[in-house]
């Protein structure tokens, strides 16, 4: 089992995104992405220049134009992404994608879309939820084989850069089951294909999903991914690569928060001195720093259990998730009430880091969700 | 095979045939653990043999050197130590503040005619220690203490009255702060000194705890004479050595928060006590705040190795026992008060054999001590706002 401290190889990668994320997709970039009403929603030349870094290949096999850096490699870029507030289709074409591909890909569909997904050439978006609230069990959406192919009818909802994406894969229930996690398939769609409607969610992040309705969309017999009926345990895998990465981004987000919230308590003054000399407040800063130690061991344990095919893996990544979450919440809420009057500003970026902290617990299940989760792991 | 994996063999096989089968079972109660000492009376023959058979091998200290008694093991060997006795869900052989503080201290700050002194007897055992801190006085403003330390050539007199020593009327030497020096600045005129509890002059009086027992005691000192190579480093410079050893006290209470091996863990307790409807625990608010605390306490373990790792790395923040210290003992508050939740009224049963003597409920007011002992939980978030945060 490896120590939880970075080796020199990751902490090469999080000082490399350190600096790139802070020059080039610092917070202005999304709010200036914000106030132009950006149609893509993300920076086509920031995705160009991700590429070149190798962040986008960093969970991508050598042989396929990857890294193979590893979970806990790609958890040091999304730490960064979550301080800067970089938006990019990281998660949705490098992580759940990727991924997904090299969990239930055949050996004909890694080749032809794990190079293009690393050179960043292709964009896919997983479609799995079809309920506000994250439920990767309650999946309604059917595709019936007809014509040695198959047809989908169904919803699906913040489908995460389903707008700009080159390829959707749908989660679709292909034989009705007693135990929800059977019967699902994964399905590899052209957005463009016939009956898809796609509409674009404006979201209080100022990133990007979409709602998407399929009426009889036709696909051929390899748009299947993976085994027919057996998608669920490469759906629940993904999802916990997925979570393991947004629980990296909450802790950026968080510690950027609470850095800026500190810096602006030695700065400010009130009665005729700086805020953070008072008490009261101080211990709410120190109960934070407290907090996000836990967060900083939570989010490096599930990263290297996912690493390691470690067997408490599901667990330690509820568990990242839902504190990452709870703390998130902690500390944006903190820095807006402590930044006082200025911090309702839309002028100030605290605003911005609560706007995405709640998107990122929302996504993939919040606090709640993996709290339950991770009781049921244990037993009870 | 490596060298590890040898002494891990080895180890192994040491302890099955050395370590006795009662000893290899959950401690029960506060009464179980063994202290040592000139006044100890051992629970059992195997309690006896047990330490006996470790402290031989030093492994009661294992890490410290073999010339003082210890058991001179390297960082990677007493992990493996610890994860053998863990494998067997051994018992301590030995609990002591000599092992875990002032021996600690000795070695760091000592004179070597004190290692070759006092290193030895705590290795096997012999000598039990009670720690002189705070005084009625001197409590969360530690460096405020009053006990006035007179210089008389080689030795000191010690007048003045210390609280919430630990075991003091049990133990059978104090290291205590004193102050040397009435002149200087608080913190730069406190000496560390270590006395013989049957010193003329040392008397001790239990405290009854909100819980009905008695671990602390106040201590007072009246023209109690100490000679002055029993003073820890340098006169005068005690304050750096204190400040050492409730780092180390801060570790050692926060680590409480921490599931001990062979324990219930708090969700088999819960589950226990209320019992499972379709697999999850039947009451829907408890197992939301079960489930919380369930996630803070694995977050906590986990953010101890991450500490532990970084120092081993030479990374990682100073004062994280400060943080491990608020934590650990809020978290072990949080989970006493659910142990009392889960029983209902049943957790209050204060006597009778049924409870136990009411172990329930005397170790949940036990615990509310935790976040004051060793410095408050408050003084510990002034600790990381100022040191860490640079709030002030």
């Amino acid at each position: 089992m490896a120590a939880l401290v970075l080796n020199e190889e990751q902490q090469m990668l999080k000082d490399a995104a350190k600096r790139f994320l802070a020059e080039s997709a610092p917070v202005s970039q999304l709010r200036s992405l914000r106030d132009n009403r950006d149609e893509t929603g993300f920076s086509r030349e920031l995705w160009q220049q991700m590429v070149e870094m190798g962040f986008v290949g960093t969970l991508i096999p050598e042989e396929f134009g990857g890294s193979a850096f590893g979970f806990t490699g790609m958890g040091q870029v999304f730490e960064q992404a979550g301080r800067n507030l970089s938006a990019s289709p990281l998660l949705s074409s490098a992580v759940v994608g990727a991924s997904l591909l090299q969990l239930a890909g055949s050996a004909e569909q890694r080749q032809s879309m794990l190079p293009a997904i690393a050179e960043g050439r292709l964009l896919l978006a997983l479609a799995v939820d079809e309920k506000p609230r994250h439920a990767p069990q309650h999946i309604e959406t059917v595709a019936q084989e007809r014509d040695g192919g198959y047809v989908l009818t169904g919803n699906k909802v913040f489908v995460i850069d389903g707008h700009v994406a080159d390829k959707l894969i749908v989660a679709a229930r292909t034989h009705v089951a007693n135990d929800a996690g059977q019967g699902v398939s994964l399905f590899l769609v052209d957005p463009k294909s016939e009956g898809i409607t796609l509409e674009r969610t404006i979201m209080v992040d100022s990133r990007n999903a979409a709602n998407v309705s399929f009426d009889h969309v036709k696909v051929g017999s390899d748009a299947l991914l993976g085994e027919l009926d057996q998608g669920y345990a490469a759906l629940d895998k993904v999802l916990d690569i997925a979570n393991a990465q947004l629980a990296a981004e909450l802790l950026g987000i968080s510690l950027e928060a609470f850095d800026r919230t500190v810096t602006y308590m030695q700065e400010r003054k009130q009665f005729g001195v700086v805020i953070g000399s008072f008490q009261a407040l101080q211990h709410r800063a120190a109960h934070m720093f407290s907090e996000l130690e836990l967060v900083k061991s939570v989010v490096l344990k599930a990263l290297v259990a996912l690493d390691e095919n470690d067997p408490e893996a599901k667990a330690l990544v509820s568990l990242a998730k839902a504190k990452a979450s709870e703390v998130a919440e902690l500390v944006t809420n903190e820095a807006i009430q402590l930044h006082g009057g200025m911090g309702m500003t839309d002028e100030f970026d605290v605003g911005l880091f609560i706007k995405r902290a709640r998107s990122v617990q929302a996504l993939y299940g919040d606090y709640r969700y993996h709290a339950d989760r991770f009781a049921r792991l244990r037993g009870y | 095979m490596s060298d590890l994996e040898t002494f891990r063999l080895e180890t192994r096989a040491w302890l099955e045939e050395n370590c006795p089968l009662s000893m290899r079972t959950p401690m029960t109660s506060d009464d179980d653990p063994c202290w040592g000492g000139r006044n100890f009376t051992f629970k059992s023959e195997d309690q006896r043999l047990w330490l006996e058979r470790m402290a031989e091998r030093g492994w009661t200290a294992p890490d410290w050197p073999k010339e003082y008694g210890g058991g001179g093991l390297s960082q990677a060997e007493h992990k493996v130590l610890r994860e053998e006795l863990a494998r067997i869900q051994a018992r301590p052989a030995l609990s002591s503040f000599g092992v875990w503080m002032i021996g600690p201290a000795i070695l760091k700050f000592g004179s070597e005619e004190l290692k070759r002194q006092h290193l030895p007897p705590i290795v096997r055992g012999e000598i039990r220690w009670c720690q002189g801190y705070s005084e009625p006085g001197a409590g969360s403003d530690l460096a405020g203490l009053q006990t006035r330390a007179e210089d008389q050539g080689d030795h000191f007199i010690v007048n003045g009255q210390k609280i919430w020593t630990s075991y003091a009327d049990k133990a059978d030497w104090m290291f205590c702060l004193v102050r040397t020096n009435p002149e200087a600045k608080k913190q730069l005129g406190i000496s560390l000194v270590l006395f013989d509890m049957t010193t003329p002059g040392v008397s001790t009086r239990p405290i009854k705890l909100i819980s009905g027992s008695s671990p602390f005691c106040e201590s007072f000192l009246d023209n109690v004479r100490v000679e002055k190579n029993q003073v820890v480093g340098e006169i005068n410079a005690g304050w750096t050595i204190a400040k050492y050893l409730l780092t180390h006290e801060r570790e050692m209470i926060g680590g409480m928060g921490r599931t001990a091996a062979g324990q219930k863990t708090l969700a088999q307790q819960a589950v226990d006590a209320i019992g499972l409807e379709n697999g999850q625990l039947a009451d829907g608010i408890l197992r939301g705040e079960v489930a919380r605390w369930g996630l803070d306490a694995r977050a906590f373990e986990l953010t101890t190795e991450r500490v532990l790792d970084e120092a081993k790395a030479g990374q990682g923040v100073g004062h994280a026992s400060a943080m491990l210290k608020y934590y650990g003992t809020e978290l072990n508050k949080r989970r006493q008060e659910l142990l009392v939740a889960l029983r209902g009224s049943e957790a209050l049963v204060w006597e009778g054999e049924a409870s136990r003597e009411g172990a329930v409920p005397r170790t949940w007011l036990r615990s509310k001590g935790n976040s004051i002992e060793g410095g408050t939980s408050e003084v510990q978030l002034n600790v990381i706002a100022r040191n860490i945060l640079g709030l002030q």
